[in-house]
């Protein structure tokens, strides 16, 4: 060291040192999420087309079409494709940062990794949450509103909101299973592809499976057990051609599955990965 | 004060950083140098935690990064300008950055005013320059007032009046009192920089010391001497008195003389005892961008075909003039080290600069002035 120049005492900065928490790091995932056009327009169009189409469903049918359907009905239409934007939020909320490379300045910020993790998951679900079971709310109120009549028979509509609300949180926890797979690929496109792949693919392969006598009983079990099915049950919509249809919580708890290990692995993953 | 020990990182088969030992303290700019691909961001990636190493560890300020209790307060850093969400505002990429340590929102726009962006805070960060990315990304560093600050490249992408601007909030930075480490593979804009100098190559250690003392080891000086033109038998004459008086004499294509190993006031006495006319008589300095070179050249990983640096090296082919007997040009190794640039580490012979054959030598060497070469 040749440097004659005095050293200076160790700088010591004026603005306080709070111990950074969960709710931070929720603030700031907040702030990450309304700030960009891609997420702002995902959660815009999920909410147009649950309500828009449900509105329509709505406008198009009548009262004797809702004797034994509850008032959320018109919502699922319009939610088995807005289930996708839930889980593009999710893929989004994580890829995004890796495909910028944002996410080295996010860990540089908050290196305890699982703090940021766990406020993405957070926001996702209830972002995702709110505008879902909001949206699905508004459908099954409007449905009510315009249909609850003598020829729609008895309603018990508190229940079937309650139900709209259980099939909101099916969605939201897709969402939160896109965002597992979006912090496991890192990629965009791939995390997308993937969980429309969960949920698309294993209705048709259970379709194909059952064509012949050997792979029927794998092909009935797949078009028993999966998402789309699984909402339609949510909705008061059963699909009876099936046969025996499981209960509502068996797709939960299949979905609950799935996804804790899912997240769980994202948590091993992103705490240890090089990035 | 960041202490790496014996940091080491293989990705399969390639060893980008091996066994690099050093410390960076606070109240300097340490310069971080090397050709690209020589390990420096991964180094910095490791010190941050980003990348766990294979073997060995590094510390801040006592404590692994990924440990330290509000890290944002501690350390600050740019690693890559690009690393924005191009969609976001400026002014909101570092408020999200803020919240996440719960730094307050007015601290924001103090590093906005800081580093210059305030006019352009609320556009979309894709519409910047790589200039302004390098700001937004200075200011991202500054938000949390660290004690520690490091920077990769910083001065990549900005125009003079711009790296000046670096330059000076570098050394205002480490006058505060801070640890500030930054990377360049520019020897020259380090020079003007840096206080003291870590330089790698292919993931080694090749050099830790002040600029001038690298300065010293690294850049040779000669005496160009130019008898008048018409005294040939002078030019003769004189070379023979240089080399009786114990200089090395080289004969440059344009019949100029390089002497080393005698003073300029010397070589003129000799001039005038031998009653020869001199047309010059200058000192000379080989550059420092030079010397990075040489020191650097057998670690550069990436190489054109054609290379374009062989301009900058002097024309080699001097010629022994005749008054040298044969052994004579055979100049002993300190010597030629001071008259060429140093060889290349790796080369046989003397060890020309500082180069640690365990980690542990460096704690010793760093602090120690009469650094034992």
């Amino acid at each position: 060291m040749t440097a004659p120049t005095p050293r200076p005492a160790a700088y010591s900065s004026p603005l306080p040192t709070p111990r950074p928490h969960l709710g931070h790091a929720v603030a700031s995932e907040w702030t990450k999420m309304i700030s960009v056009r891609s997420t702002v327009l995902t959660l815009g169009a999920l909410v147009l087309l649950v309500v828009g189409i449900g509105l329509l469903a709505v406008a198009q049918t009548s009262a004797e079409n809702f004797s034994g359907t509850p008032f959320t009905a018109p919502a699922l239409f319009g939610l088995l494709v807005g289930q996708l934007g839930v889980m593009v939020l999710g893929v989004l909320t994580m890829t995004s940062e890796h495909g910028t490379g944002l996410i080295r300045t996010t860990f540089t910020a908050a290196p305890d990794r699982h703090r940021v993790l766990t406020a993405k998951y957070l926001v996702v679900g209830g972002v995702g949450f709110t505008a879902v079971a909001g949206s699905v709310t508004l459908v099954a109120l409007a449905g009510a509103i315009v249909h609850h009549r003598p020829g729609a028979g008895r309603h018990d509509i508190p229940g079937e909101l309650l139900d709209g609300l259980a099939g909101s949180l099916y969605v939201t926890l897709l969402g939160v299973l896109a965002l597992a797979v979006g912090a496991l690929v890192r990629h965009s496109a791939g995390g997308i592809a993937v969980m429309i792949g969960v949920v698309t693919v294993p209705p048709f392969t259970g379709a194909m499976l059952s064509m012949w006598e050997a792979t029927q009983p794998a092909g009935s079990t797949l078009i028993r057990y999966n998402a789309p099915v699984a909402l339609m049950q949510l909705f008061g919509l059963p699909n009876t051609d099936t046969g025996a249809i499981p209960p509502a919580w068996v797709h939960f708890a299949l979905l609950l599955l799935v996804t804790g290990a899912a997240v769980a692995g994202s948590y091993l993953v992103v705490g240890r990965r090089d990035v | 004060m960041i202490e790496a020990v014996g940091l080491t990182k293989r990705f399969g088969a390639k060893t980008a950083v091996d066994q690099l030992s050093f410390q960076v303290r606070p109240g300097h700019v340490t310069g971080f140098l090397g050709p690209n691909g020589s390990g420096k961001s991964t180094t910095m990636r490791m010190i941050l935690g980003l990348d766990r190493p294979t073997s060995g560890h590094v510390t801040i300020n006592g404590r692994p990064f990924r440990e330290l209790p509000n890290a944002q307060r501690h350390v600050g850093a740019l690693l890559d300008a690009k690393a924005v969400h191009g969609g976001r505002r400026a002014r909101t990429h570092l408020l999200a950055l803020a919240q996440l340590s719960g730094i307050p929102e007015k601290r924001v726009d103090e590093v906005l005013g800081v580093v210059g962006l305030q006019d352009v805070a609320r556009q979309r960060t894709k519409a910047f320059s790589l200039g302004m990315g390098q700001r937004l990304g200075i200011a991202a560093a500054l938000l949390g007032d660290p004690q520690v600050l490091l920077f990769d490249e910083p001065v990549n992408g900005l125009d003079p009046e711009g790296i000046l601007w670096v330059r000076n909030l570098m050394r205002q930075l480490a006058a505060e009192g801070r640890t500030v480490f930054v990377s360049s593979h520019l020897m020259s804009e380090m020079a003007l920089t840096a206080d003291h100098l870590i330089v790698i190559g292919r993931g080694r250690l090749l050099a830790d010391m002040g600029v001038q003392e690298f300065i010293a080891h690294n850049s040779a000086g000669f005496a160009r001497v130019r008898v008048a033109d018409s005294d040939r038998l002078g030019a003769q004459a004189l070379g023979e008195a240089l080399v009786k008086a114990g200089g090395q004499v080289l004969k440059e294509p344009d019949g100029a003389l390089r002497v080393t190993g005698l003073t300029l006031p010397h070589v003129s006495d000799l001039a005038h005892e031998a009653g020869v006319r001199l047309w010059e008589l200058s000192p000379h300095r080989a550059s420092l961008e030079e010397a990075y070179m040489r020191l650097t050249q057998s670690a550069v990983e990436y190489t054109s075909t054609e290379d374009p640096r062989a301009e900058l090296f002097e024309p080699e082919p001097l010629t022994v003039p005749a008054w040298e007997d044969e052994g004579a040009h055979q100049v002993s190794g300190p010597t030629a080290a001071a008259f060429y640039a140093p060889p290349p580490p790796g080369a046989a012979g003397a060890q020309p600069f500082l180069m640690p054959s365990r980690p542990g030598d460096l704690a010793g060497t760093a602090t120690d002035p009469e650094d034992p070469r």
